[in-house]
Parts: C-alpha cells; sequence; structure tokens
C-alpha cells in the first residue's frame, strides 16, 4: 500500500462508518421521523424467535392420504365412466390401485374408455381366466403434481387460520417435499396454536340408522354391523337432573358411513354465546347458495330422523331434524367452552385441510427465556467486550486502543451488513459475533507483534510499520480464509442455530479483514504522513 | 507490557516426546469415556421432548416429579436448573428441564400433556413455561446426518486448503490436531454430562475453526522460516517459529478465553453449554497447535520437500 490512495482510503472509511451507522439508527431507534421514514433506509435487524419468544413449527402433511382419497374419487368415476360406456365391470380399491375387472370380450372398448377419460392413471393389464383385470395408478408425474398441490393447499389453509389468530409476521413457507415451516413470533398460547394449525377440520353430516342396536353390541360381536355403518366416537350432552348443569361423557354413535354433505360450502362461521346460563356456546354457520339447496333438500327428505355432525371423526351432536331447514344457516352444538367455540369458528371458516397433517418438529421459547438470554447475552458481551479492550490498551497502549476502535467498528460493520440483508439475530448469531471479536483481536496482536518485532531489529517506526503489516498479511488471510471456508460449509449443511451462527461468522470475517488491514493502516499512514510520529506506543 | 520476553526459547520440540504421550493419553482416556457413557445426544439427534419450566416459588424437583406420576411420566429426566450458572431463576424462584424420550404418540402432545399434568398439580399460575421442544424421529435423523455432514465437510475442506497453501505434511499435522481436539472435547462434554445438541455442534466446529487458525499462525512462520534460514536443521527451525509466535499465541488464546468465561458465566442457561465446548475447545486446540500439530511436520522430515518449498520462495522472489 502507498501512501498516494491514503485520501482516498480515508474517504472510503469515513464513508463506511457514516454508512453504517445510518443503516444501524432504525435497529435502535423505534420511533423514526417521518423524513427518515420517506427517505432513509429503514430496514432493521430483526430478533430470532430464541430471542423474542414464539414458536417454530414443520409439519408434514400426510400427502400419502390425500393420495387415496384422490384415488377413492377417481375410481367412483371410473365405474361411472365405464357404466355410461355400457361395459359391466367390478371396480374395487386396494392402496395406491384401482382394479377393474371386465368380461374378456369387453377388454377393449374398457381400455379404450379408460385412456380416453383418465390419462393421468397408469394402466397395467393382466389376464384373469376369461377376465381382463387392469391396475390403475396415478403416474409419477400426476403423483409429483398431486403431492405439490395437496401441500399447497394445507399451506394456503392454514394460512388463512393463522391469520385469525392475529400472530404478527408470521413465516409460512414450504419445506423440502411435504413440509410446511410455520414461525410465529411473540405467540402467547402455544398450544392454542398447535391445536387450531393441526386440525384436520373435515366437516360431515351423516344420518344415524333408525333400526340400530346399542353400539356395543356390535362391537362385542353380538351383533353384525352392515356395511354400510360404522362406528364413531363423540360426546353426549345432558343435563343432570341433580345439579341441572351440564355434563359432557363419552359416547358412541352407530351412523351411515354415507356422508351426505361436507363442510366446504360453508362461507362463513360464528361462535355464538349460550342463550341461558346453562347453555354452552355454539357455532353457527352459513352455507353458499349451492350448499344451502343441498342442505333444506336433505333436511326436507330426512324429517324426524336423528341426523350427526361429525367434524374429524368425533361426533359433536346428533339433533334431530325436526323440519326443513332453509335458508342455508344451521349450528353445531358440544358443551364447547367459548374459546372452543371460537377456534372452532376459525378452522370451518378457513376450510379443512386436504390431508391430515403431523407436528414433526416444535421449539417454543416463551418470552420470559427470550428476554432472558437477550439480557445475558449482552450482558457477557458487554463484560467480555470490556475486559478486552482493557487488557489489549494495557498491553498495546495506543497500538492498543487503535486495535479496539477497529473491534469496535467491526462490530459496527457487521450489524449493520446484517440489517442490510434484513438478516435475523439469533443467540448462536451473537455466539459468532463473539467469536469475530476474538478474530478481530487476533488479526490485530498479529501485526501488533509483528511491528514489535521489527522494532527490536532496529528499524524506524514507518519501516517497522511496514514491514510488520506485510509479514501479518500472510498469516492473517490463511487464518481467516480456512475460518470463512468452515463457515460456508456450516451454512450449506447446517440447520437451524447452525445457520445463523455461520451468517454472522462469515461476515464477520469479511469485516475482520478489513478493519485489521485496511482501517489501522490507514490511521498508522494517515499519522506517519504527517511526520508527527518518530517512536510508537505499542 | 511484554509477557513474553522476545528471545524467549522454551524447549517446546526436545519435550515433544512428553507431548505426545500427554496428548495419546487424553485421547485414550476421551475415548475410553465415549466407550463407557457414550455422547450424551440431546433431543436435537435422538427425537423427544424437552419441556423447560420456571416456578415463581421454590420447588423440589421430587414434586415436579410427583406432578409426571399421574400421567405415567416420573422416569422422566428432570434436571434442576436453579442453581445454574445464568439461570434466570435467582429470584427466589426454582427452575426445571423435563426431557422425555420419543414415545408413540404424535409429536407435540407430549409437551401438552407435561404442561398440563404441571397445571393439575401446581396451577396454571404457578409456573411460566419458558421452552418446549417436539422433535420427531425423522428430524432427529436428518438433523444428525447434517451435524455429522457438517463437521466432516468442514474439517476435510480446512485440511485440503492447508495442504494447497503449504505442504502435505503441514495438512497431516492440522489434521491430526483437529482429530485430537474434537476428540477430547466431546470426551469432556460427555465427561461432564453436557448434551450434545445442534448448538454445540456449532461449538464443536468454532473450536475446530480456531485450532486450524492457530495451526495455521504456527505453520505461517515454520514456512517463513525455512525460507529465510535453509541450513538450519528443521528441529531447531520449528521450535524457534513456536517460539516466536508465542507470545500472539498466548495473548489471542487468554483473550479469547476472557470472552468465553464471560459468555461461560453470564450468558444464560442456553448459551452454557455452547461456552464450555468453546472453553475446553480453545484451551485443547492451542495445545495442539504446539504440541501436536507441529512435532507432526517434523515427523515427516522430507528434505526433497523442504527444498521444493525453498526454490519455489527463492523463484518468487527472483
Amino acid at each position: 500500500m502507498n501512501y498516494q490512495n491514503l485520501r482516498l482510503r480515508m474517504i472510503t472509511l469515513a464513508v463506511l462508518i457514516v454508512g453504517s451507522v445510518f443503516v444501524l439508527v432504525p435497529t435502535f431507534v423505534s420511533s423514526l421521523p417521518q423524513f427518515w421514514q420517506d427517505y432513509l433506509p429503514t430496514r432493521r435487524v430483526s430478533l430470532g424467535l430464541d430471542l423474542q419468544g414464539g414458536t417454530h413449527i414443520v409439519l408434514n402433511v400426510g400427502v400419502a392420504d390425500a393420495l387415496e382419497n384422490t384415488l377413492d374419487r377417481n375410481a367412483e368415476y371410473v365405474r361411472r365412466a365405464l357404466e355410461e360406456g355400457a361395459t359391466s365391470a367390478e371396480v374395487s380399491r386396494s392402496p395406491g390401485v384401482i382394479r377393474v375387472t371386465v368380461a374378456s370380450a369387453d377388454a377393449d372398448t374398457a381400455v379404450a374408455t379408460l385412456q380416453e377419460s383418465f390419462p393421468n392413471l397408469a394402466v397395467e393389464r393382466s389376464e384373469d381366466g376369461d377376465k381382463a383385470v387392469f391396475d390403475l395408478s396415478f403416474t409419477l408425474a400426476e403423483k409429483d403434481a398431486l403431492s405439490d398441490l395437496t401441500v399447497d393447499q394445507a399451506l394456503e389453509t392454514i394460512r388463512n387460520r393463522i391469520d385469525y389468530l392475529g400472530v404478527t409476521e408470521p413465516v409460512i413457507q414450504r419445506e423440502g417435499s411435504d413440509g410446511i415451516l410455520i414461525q410465529l413470533p411473540g405467540i402467547q398460547d402455544p398450544e392454542r396454536a398447535k391445536e387450531l394449525i393441526g386440525r384436520t377440520a373435515i366437516l360431515e353430516l351423516k344420518l344415524l340408522p333408525d333400526n340400530a342396536e346399542a353400539p356395543e353390541r356390535y362391537l362385542s360381536g353380538e351383533a353384525q354391523l352392515p356395511d354400510d355403518w360404522e362406528i364413531l366416537e363423540g360426546v353426549e350432552v345432558q343435563v343432570n337432573p341433580n345439579t341441572r348443569l351440564l355434563e359432557r361423557s363419552p359416547m358412541k354413535y352407530v351412523v351411515e358411513s354415507k356422508t351426505l354433505m361436507t363442510g366446504d360450502t360453508i362461507v362463513n362461521a360464528q361462535p355464538r354465546p349460550g342463550q341461558t346460563a346453562l347453555d354452552s356456546p355454539f357455532v353457527e354457520f352459513d352455507l353458499n347458495a349451492q350448499g344451502a339447496t343441498l342442505f333444506e333438500d336433505l333436511t326436507a327428505a330426512n324429517v324426524n330422523r336423528r341426523m350427526a355432525i361429525v367434524l374429524d371423526n368425533t361426533v359433536y351432536s346428533a339433533p334431530v331434524i325436526r323440519d326443513r331447514i332453509g335458508g342455508g344457516r344451521a349450528v353445531i352444538q358440544g358443551d364447547f367452552q367459548l374459546q372452543e367455540a371460537r377456534d372452532l369458528a376459525i378452522v370451518l371458516r378457513a376450510g379443512a385441510l386436504p390431508a391430515p397433517v403431523f407436528i414433526a418438529e416444535e421449539r417454543t421459547v416463551g418470552p420470559s427465556l427470550g428476554q432472558d438470554s437477550i439480557d445475558s447475552g449482552v450482558l457477557s458481551f458487554v463484560v467480555g467486550g470490556i475486559l478486552v479492550v482493557l487488557f489489549m490498551i494495557l498491553y498495546y497502549r495506543w497500538a492498543g486502543l487503535l486495535a479496539d476502535l477497529a473491534v469496535v467498528l467491526n462490530v459496527v460493520l457487521l450489524l449493520a451488513a446484517l440489517a442490510l440483508f434484513q438478516a435475523t439475530l439469533t443467540l448462536p448469531g451473537i455466539a459468532g459475533i463473539v467469536l469475530t471479536i476474538g478474530m478481530a483481536v487476533d488479526a490485530n496482536v498479529l501485526i501488533n507483534e509483528r511491528i514489535r518485532e521489527e522494532l527490536r531489529l532496529g528499524k524506524t517506526a514507518r519501516a517497522a510499520i511496514e514491514a510488520g503489516y506485510e509479514r501479518a498479511l500472510p498469516a492473517i488471510l490463511d487464518s481467516n480464509v480456512t475460518t470463512f471456508l468452515a463457515g460456508i460449509i456450516l451454512f450449506q449443511f447446517g440447520s437451524g442455530p447452525v445457520k445463523g451462527f455461520a451468517v454472522t461468522l462469515c461476515v464477520g470475517i469479511i469485516s475482520t479483514v478489513f478493519t485489521a488491514v485496511v482501517g489501522t493502516r490507514t490511521v498508522y499512514d494517515y499519522l506517519l504522513s504527517t511526520r508527527r510520529v518518530q517512536t510508537l506506543s505499542i | 507490557m511484554e509477557l513474553i520476553k522476545s528471545g524467549t526459547n522454551l524447549d517446546f520440540v526436545g519435550n515433544r516426546m512428553i507431548a505426545i504421550g500427554f496428548s495419546c493419553a487424553l485421547v485414550a482416556l476421551s475415548l475410553a469415556i465415549l466407550a463407557v457413557r457414550g455422547p450424551n445426544y440431546g433431543i436435537d439427534f435422538t427425537g423427544g421432548t424437552l419441556v423447560q419450566l420456571k416456578f415463581g416459588e421454590d420447588q423440589s424437583m421430587d414434586a415436579v416429579r410427583e406432578a409426571l406420576t399421574p400421567i405415567g411420566m416420573q422416569n422422566a429426566e428432570i434436571q434442576d436448573f436453579t442453581d445454574n450458572f445464568g439461570s434466570a431463576a435467582d429470584d427466589g424462584g426454582s427452575e426445571f428441564l423435563i426431557r422425555l424420550p420419543l414415545s408413540n404418540e404424535a409429536v407435540g402432545d407430549t409437551s401438552v400433556r407435561v404442561t398440563d399434568a404441571m397445571r393439575d398439580k401446581f396451577g396454571a399460575e404457578a409456573f411460566v413455561i419458558q421452552r418446549v421442544e417436539n422433535v420427531g424421529p425423522r428430524v432427529g435423523e436428518a438433523l444428525r446426518t447434517q451435524a455429522i455432514l457438517a463437521v466432516l465437510f468442514a474439517t476435510v475442506m480446512m485440511g485440503c486448503y492447508i495442504w494447497f497453501r503449504f505442504e502435505m505434511r503441514f495438512g497431516i499435522g492440522a489434521y491430526a490436531a483437529l482429530a485430537h481436539d474434537v476428540i477430547v472435547t466431546v470426551g469432556a462434554l460427555s465427561l461432564f454430562g453436557y448434551e450434545i445438541d445442534l448448538t454445540v455442534v456449532a461449538g464443536i466446529l468454532t473450536v475446530v475453526g480456531y485450532s486450524v487458525n492457530d495451526t495455521v499462525i504456527i505453520s505461517d512462520r515454520i514456512r517463513e522460516n525455512m525460507r529465510k534460514n535453509r541450513k538450519e536443521p528443521l528441529a531447531k527451525l520449528i521450535n524457534r517459529s513456536i517460539n516466536e509466535t508465542l507470545s500472539r499465541t498466548i495473548i489471542t488464546t487468554g483473550t479469547a478465553i476472557l470472552v468465553i468465561l464471560a459468555l461461560f458465566f453470564l450468558g444464560g442457561t442456553v448459551i452454557h453449554t455452547f461456552a464450555f465446548t468453546l472453553l475446553v475447545g480453545f484451551v485443547i486446540g492451542t495445545y495442539s497447535s504446539i504440541f501436536v500439530a507441529a512435532p507432526i511436520v517434523l515427523w515427516f522430515e522430507n528434505p526433497g520437500a523442504t527444498k521444493a518449498i525453498a526454490a519455489k520462495a527463492s523463484a518468487k522472489t527472483a
């Protein structure tokens, strides 16, 4: 480095320092004046969930279930298509496959129909005596597309549900092929959020058979359960005649398997308080025009029968249909707490998930631990920093003070870069900053030790500084490049906390090399160029 | 001020046999601890549930265990955090960490059952939930693979860089020092019962980076001295290089350890294990750069290589 570009270096440094401070103002000042919001940078360093508290959830979407459901529907279409083509066929289902059996004579027409109407299904043909058997399954491309669609739909539904929760700046994004990552900063009741997100929320209306026996008799095998009936769990709500209070007890229901209607035509749902003190809150929902007509028809056709309101395979209530219900408005009762009724209304409004979801990973940090971590992080940072600063001044005197300034500038540059990239600062990120300080001190120590060595050889201040920087440079570069490589690998392969650490480490290394090699050197060169320095305080 | 007088010439290389014996003993001891106790993997890698609770009033561990009995979780691992360094519960309350292995129930339900059981026994207002983690088996496995890959790749990359910048024997020395540092650090974690989780893996990688950094500084000085003085016997040259950089080594390690001690004592519960990892690793890393990496360079003494590098150097200056 020569003295000609000293002015340029000084200007660069000044611009960097002023720029960094400007970039950092929004991070440290909570209410910015209007002109600042209009014309100057407003990006800030945001705090990770581990520092501000919140919940991080990774969900796996049960894509396989969604595929089976779609295949179920397709089986129905296949049956109809073959019937329309006047082919008598037997259609059955096993996991992943629709099996179509037709007489060999009809095989060719069947194949033509299938290939024309169902290009998304792969057909595998085999012979079984005088019958032809076709196994239909989704093509690989179709499977991928369906999975993709399912996860996207689930994500949309979950986003809608979270919107009702009123969380500020939630993160909801896909992760991998079948995962959804959800981050809810500062959430007060993570358990409720989990419940709300994880619920499939498929609402079904099913009739209770008139002539059914007690469910227990079917379960014990005393009576044979007909094929098109099933037994569902549920609760029964009754007024206790002694206490006159509502009591809920678990109860099994025998219902007809056929679903008369699902909740996908619901356009709105609200929780309502009970009419009297004894009633529990209930949920009222509105159907769209199509749903309203369907609902009116099916209630008209089944007056005086009991209809079960089933949510996620649990019977909530099974009222008797007294009369045709028009207007597309109905209620779900079932001994709710007000909060439960509210959450039920939310999931009905936001719609059902296309497939069940499972929690793969959940990490929640309470707001008090987050604050504790910030406090202790800052405290250890300040204490550690002061110790190092004092030691450097004690050991290297004025040169030590200069090194300290370089380290402080280093931290300022690092934070400014984080603010510019809108990076998230996590606890391991703070650890990365602490390590950066260590590396920055090391670079300055290497330089200062070298200058001392050169001075001992009897060189002048200027020659010693020049030789000191030159000799220390390879060691500083090599050591920082190796750590930088490690940081990149960490970023590539690491997850969560490791990544946060890697980001601050890598950015920190760049600012370390810059401040130690260019920053302090510029100050020395400036002092030397004014010729005030004959001896070094080092 | 000077800590190490200039011209200090401690005989590091001459005493290398003692150092090698000590290093081998350390590694053997660490491996023995790991063989007997096994590395104590946290739920990040095994899957499972962790619940950290802070009570406003003093509670005993037995009371917490009792609360878990009705839900059949009385065998949970409970750790009393109250008197730990950096625990937030120094205002008369108490703090506990409850750990549960993976179970058959859906991931995410276990922690809810734990907190419900606590509410049943102590009341909802008696405690706050500090931290909840539920990690499913698939995630645990993926994180384990990722962590192992990260450590391996980082180590290989750094070794290659040293090989590329210096010579093969410096690379081998660095690898030996790294293996030494990682084994001893993990052994120490196991000895003191610290769990290995994702944050600790980040810590181990920091140690790796730091140890390489130290090795690079000393190797750099050895290389420089080789160029300046081609006739000096390698053993003497290496010893001189170590002594010349000793002041820097001690100051850098010293300041780094000052900062880490602050993290260790004041950094809070979450960062405590991370700070411990760095503390052990930095001390061991500094030791190994002097006593493991440098002697190995000597071990692989190869006049051809020395000549080659000297020729390279003179070609550069010419």
